[in-house]
């Protein structure tokens, strides 16, 4: 039998530091859209709450913690990281896994917002984006899925082929902020 | 000259910088212009046109005379203006445009011409004969002008872009700014207080006079560190808001490090901030306006506020003898701020009749300058006065023709200011740029004290329009002094008088406009070129269309200005293209048999953004068609596998699937069995065609569909708009899985015997017949895998969650080469499916529709779909129009070429007789000969037939016979195998 073994996104490229920031490879056990089927919504929200102990959520919101969590991904889908969903849950939703198809990535400091505006035209200073809170947008020249989830700490989302462009983009941003603090 | 007891520079910070490689000394915040007047060098520029000597003109980011080159080889900057540029210890500054150096510019002998330099000069005299115009003046002008210039080397500075957001944007740190920044900041609202210059403040640090009690640069200090303690308070100086946009969005340049000697590597030069606010308010200030009297253009002439300026502000006397000139009460406070400082004022020339005294030096009221004298400075003005000529001498004249109040940025979205004739200028129009409110001389309020008021007003005003409950805050005490002026736009007498001092245009220039009818505002800025280019008018717009007004016989607000244009201050190139150079233009998309794929040497090339082999050079192999035709007879004869992960892979699921896809394909998908795959055509509403792909049906209510690599972002969207906009009650849901799955072709006669190999359980014809799909497991990994062909082999694609693609490419690529096969690229994989016919977007490019491509019966008469009442448009089924064929030379050697295109034999090569054109070409090694798909007028009618194809551009002609574009196995009994 022939053996295959598994490379993550950001092997090689994470993690990294400059000043008060580090970027570092997030490896949830699985990942998986879920978009539900028409008026099904609530019975989705129930088994995930089984599942992993979060309901669908709101738009531009997340719910749950690291290890079982459910990101808004864009019009009627959420993302959802963690164990597997339902076996059941093909019955309402539509549920893809993508576990292989993002790079996750943490971006963590005090200067972690300075960093995210060189990078994102969205205002992600933690008066207006705060824990909990998701947005679909740009990181730099690449469309992005960024997610407040604790005090100056992003879980960052791009599709996984350009995970060494938004790693280079984000130490850029990263090493400027730094210098400027100095 | 220093001035003893003067200025807000550090004088225990000796600052060593060279201009002209010569060293000279200034302190810790002093600019360049500050730093030379003190070392008494006045000349520090020549002009545009006329290449006259020039000093500077005013002592801000406005400043068009002393524009100079900083550093050297890479980094050269030019055009930094030495008004706003701060020194550092080692910063080498250079004058420009002029030869052999600054004092003794060859060039000058323009001015000597300037008779026929004037305005209109080039329409006029480069006119005849009309070919000189391109071989002999255009090349010698483009020589000629521009002010500094580039390194031509590649620049090494790293500049940013960033992104702000606030409640309420204060652009502007005077009285007005810093009163607004308060108290919107007591309010609790989130501030960004803008400040062009490298230190708050505004006018209060270039006057004398007092603010609550204390020193007005005092009272700064007390304010902006109350602000800078605010969390809610962002403090931005040196930086410059450029536009004004739509919602509350302005463009601002940050300069960051090019004040400073060894900055850190890491950071930027600037960064160019792209603002979004609830709120502004607009505290720029005002300018003070040039008098436009003859030779006003001499090196130490400059405005009075600039005297100022570089008095208080700097510590420095621009002249050791200085005269004023004006028409308004700011011309006696320069004379009394230089008396109190033991300045001597050679005069006080005041055009009103009516002023009085009012200091300890010589006054002459309704008084003129009318000339000056001085080739390198300024020696000596001519004034006359009721009681005739006088001659004074004076190496600075400090000059101010009233204030005009800074009214860019509210013109920035079209909107036009106002005139106002108290004050003689324009004011902004209220509302012109929604969610902006004007305060203190911006708005024409031009006292202290009324500036301090004005600008608490206006941050009530943004505040009720955040609704933000407005704190108690107070105007402090300060000076409230009338602004009295009269007018006075030129004066008359020998000699030029410039009112653009950046374009060298002078009023002569503007009255010839006039006279020769371009007496529009517009038409004048073109033909004289005033107020063009990074000046946008700051320093003569108002001056210049007085006199257009006075030589028309018109008012000025029947006049009008000119358009205000961003930036209001220059912005560099590399500072709008932050990121954006070299390989940041772009994300870079991998595979993920990238590494492996380069470490074998193959050149990539772009696909979209995505980077796939080109092929795979062998050891020996000398050109590309080496390795391609081996890659194709390997293929053909044994085994190839290539990374088609790049094709897009969008999952279709809900109980409406099949419905959908049945709408946004022309065939049937709803009929497809679970477990095969069918091909699929997607026109758009027009009935071209827009894509193509194999859609394979894994579950009842489950499809993957493939798109072409660059089309997988263009379905997606097309999907998204048919099924919210179109079809909205269809119960379907679809996301992309281009990431997921890393996916290989396996292609060749011994395709499955590799497979066999590789899966967990074996396959076989009747278990995995042509165009069945399904899992498969791989090392305990389960994958996908389709029996489907684009090489016209018997072939398939495996797919495997992407963490473990490379791993499989290894072992696909270790077995494949064990049967004598291995790798194709990208080159091989087009001789492949030309060989075979079968279409890309070079053929589907957007003008193609199904019946052009031999497809129609493609298009299913048993229901509808997207684009099918459009393609059965009689035009669209019109047997003469460009349809899809095979070419091949009728010498196999000889070469066929992409765009080439095709006449009838013994027609001539002209548009009218166009048949049509190539879309893809290959040499292909299995007939031996050249082979191209290509559209020729009724083309499947003329199979046999001989045309003519000629590349006019490469000038390649070869005659070409019409042929089936399947050009090999055309029942397809390979692939089926």
């Amino acid at each position: 039998m022939v053996n295959l073994v598994a490379k993550s996104p950001c092997a090689a490229l994470l993690p990294l530091s400059a000043g008060n920031v580090t970027l570092t490879e997030q490896h949830p056990d699985a990942l998986t859209s879920v978009a539900p089927f028409a008026e099904k919504e609530v019975e989705v929200s129930a088994s995930l709450t089984v599942t992993h102990g979060v309901a669908y959520p709101a738009v531009n919101h997340a719910v749950g913690k690291d290890g079982a969590r459910a990101i808004w991904f864009g019009q009627g889908q959420a993302m959802v990281m963690g164990g597997k969903v339902s076996d059941d849950l093909v019955q309402l939703a539509a549920v893809t896994d993508q576990s292989d198809a993002w790079a996750v990535m943490r971006l963590q400091g005090a200067s972690s917002a300075d960093v995210l505006a060189r990078l994102v035209p969205v205002d992600l200073r933690s008066s207006v984006f705060a824990e909990g809170d998701t947005v679909r947008t740009e990181l730099q020249h690449m469309m992005a899925s960024i997610t407040c989830v604790g005090t100056d700490c992003f879980d960052i989302m791009v599709m996984r082929s350009f995970a060494k462009t938004a790693v280079h983009d984000l130490h850029a941003a990263m090493k400027s902020v730094a210098a400027l603090s100095i | 000259m220093r001035v003893t007891g003067k200025g807000l520079i550090n004088r225990d910070k000796q600052i060593s910088f060279s201009f002209d490689g010569k060293s000279y000394n200034g302190f810790e915040g002093d600019t360049i212009a500050s730093a030379l007047l003190a070392n008494d060098v006045r000349l520090m520029a020549r002009s545009f046109k006329y290449h006259r000597p020039r000093g500077p003109l005013t002592a801000g980011s406005e400043e068009p005379n002393a524009l100079m080159t900083l550093h050297s080889g890479a980094r050269q900057t030019p055009n930094v203006r030495a008004t706003a540029q701060e020194i550092f210890s080692g910063l080498e500054v250079r004058s420009q445009n002029n030869w052999p150096n600054l004092e003794r510019d060859v060039m000058s002998v323009n001015d000597m011409f300037s008779n026929f330099l004037s305005a209109g000069f080039y329409y006029k005299t480069f006119m005849w004969p009309r070919a000189f115009w391109e071989k002999l003046y255009e090349p010698i002008i483009r020589r000629a002008a521009g002010l500094g210039a580039l390194s031509g080397l590649h620049d090494e500075d790293m500049n940013e872009k960033a992104y702000a957001f606030c409640d309420v944007l204060v652009i502007g740190s005077g009285p007005a700014g810093l009163m607004a920044a308060l108290t919107a900041a007591r309010s609790g609202a989130d501030v960004i207080l803008a400040e062009d210059d490298s230190r708050f403040g505004g006018r209060l640090l270039s006057e004398v006079e007092d603010v609550d009690g204390k020193p007005g640069h005092l009272w700064v200090d007390d304010v902006i560190a109350e602000l800078s303690a605010m969390d809610n308070v962002r403090l931005m100086k040196r930086t410059s808001i450029v536009g004004a946009y739509d919602q509350g969005t302005y463009g601002a340049v940050e300069r960051v490090s090019g004040h400073l000697r060894g900055a850190h590597a890491d950071a930027p030069l600037e960064v160019f901030w792209r603002i979004s606010a609830k709120q502004s308010v607009l505290a720029a200030g005002a300018l003070e306006r040039p008098v436009a009297f003859p030779m006003n253009d001499r090196p130490g002439i400059m405005t009075a506020s600039a005297v100022r300026s570089y008095l208080n502000r700097w510590g420095v006397a621009p002249g050791k003898r200085v005269a004023v000139f004006g028409n308004n009460d700011d011309a006696h406070r320069t004379a009394r701020d230089l008396a109190a400082a033991g300045v001597e004022v050679a005069a006080l020339i005041d055009s009103r009749p009516d002023s009085g005294p009012s200091g300890d030096f010589p006054i002459l009221t309704g008084a003129e300058v009318i000339d000056t004298k001085g080739r390198l400075g300024l020696k000596q003005i001519t004034v006359r006065t009721n009681a005739g000529m006088q001659t004074i001498s004076a190496d600075c004249l400090a000059m101010s023709g009233g204030w005009n109040p800074s009214v860019h940025l509210t013109c920035h979205m079209n909107g036009r200011p106002v005139w106002d004739d108290k004050l003689l200028s324009f004011v902004p129009k209220d509302g012109a740029i929604p969610g902006m409110t004007v305060a203190g001389a911006a708005q024409g309020v031009m006292s202290t004290a009324g500036a301090l008021q004005s600008g608490l007003e206006a941050a009530k005003t943004a505040l009720a329009a955040v609704d933000a409950k407005v704190a108690d805050v107070t105007a402090p005490q300060a000076e409230d002094a009338a602004y009295n002026i009269a007018p006075l736009w030129q004066v008359s007498g020998k000699g030029r008088a410039w009112l653009d001092f950046q374009n060298d245009v002078t009023t002569k220039d503007v009255k010839q406009a006039a006279a020769e009818n371009y007496q529009s505002v517009e038409h004048m800025k073109r033909y004289t070129t005033q107020g063009m280019a990074t000046d946008q008018g700051k320093n003569s717009n108002v001056g210049a269309l007085a006199v257009l007004a006075d030589a028309t016989g018109r008012g000025i607000p029947e006049t009008g200005t000119t358009t205000f244009r961003p930036p209001f201050t220059p912005v560099a190139m590399a500072t709008l293209g932050a990121g954006a150079r070299g390989a940041g233009f772009a994300p870079q998309r991998f595979i993920t048999s990238h590494d492996m794929t380069v470490k074998a040497g193959a050149p990539m090339i772009e696909a979209g953004l995505w980077y796939r082999p080109s092929y795979y050079p062998e050891k020996g192999e000398l050109t590309w068609r080496e390795s391609t035709d081996r890659e194709v007879n390997m293929v053909r004869n044994h085994v190839g596998i290539t990374d088609v992960s790049t094709l897009g892979k969008i999952d279709v699921q809900g109980p409406d699937a099949g419905a959908f896809l049945d709408f946004v394909y022309t065939n049937m998908f709803s009929t497809l069995k679970v477990g095969r795959v069918r091909y699929g055509l997607m026109l758009r509403e027009d009935g071209f065609v827009m894509d193509d792909g194999t859609t394979a049906r894994l579950g009842e209510n489950h499809y993957v569909m493939t798109t072409t690599t660059a089309g997988a972002g263009e379905v997606m969207k097309h999907l998204e708009f048919v099924h919210q906009c179109l079809v909205p009650d269809m119960d379907v849901q679809f996301i992309s899985v281009t990431e997921q799955w890393a996916q290989f072709a396996v292609a060749g006669p011994k395709s499955r015997v590799l497979l066999n190999r590789i899966l967990d359980s074996e396959i076989d014809n009747d278990s995995w017949p042509f165009m069945a799909c399904g899992d498969v497991s791989m090392g305990g990994v389960q994958g996908r895998l389709f029996r489907i062909s684009f090489s016209g082999e018997h072939a398939y694609e495996v797919a495997i969650p992407s963490r473990y693609g490379e791993a499989l490419y290894a072992a696909l690529l270790e077995e494949a080469k064990a049967l004598d096969g291995g790798s194709y690229g990208m080159e091989a994989l087009n001789v492949l499916r030309i060989e075979k016919g079968f279409i890309t977007h070079s053929e589907i490019h957007g003008r193609i529709n199904a019946f052009d491509i031999g497809m129609e019966r493609m298009i299913s008469a048993k229901k509808d779909c997207i684009g099918k009442t459009s393609a059965a448009r009689p035009g669209q089924v019109a047997q003469d129009r460009d349809r899809l064929v095979g070419l091949k030379p009728v010498t196999p050697s000889q070469k066929l070429m992409a765009g080439a295109h095709f006449y009838n034999v013994g027609a001539e090569a002209t548009r009218e007789n166009d048949q049509g054109y190539i879309t893809s070409v290959c040499y292909s090694p299995t007939m031996k000969s050249y082979l191209a798909l290509g559209f020729v007028k009724n083309g499947p009618n003329r199979m046999g037939e001989k045309i003519r194809m000629v590349d006019a551009l490469r000038g390649v002609e070869t005659l070409c016979e019409i042929c089936h574009p399947v050009f090999m196995d055309q029942e397809g009994e390979k692939t089926r195998g």
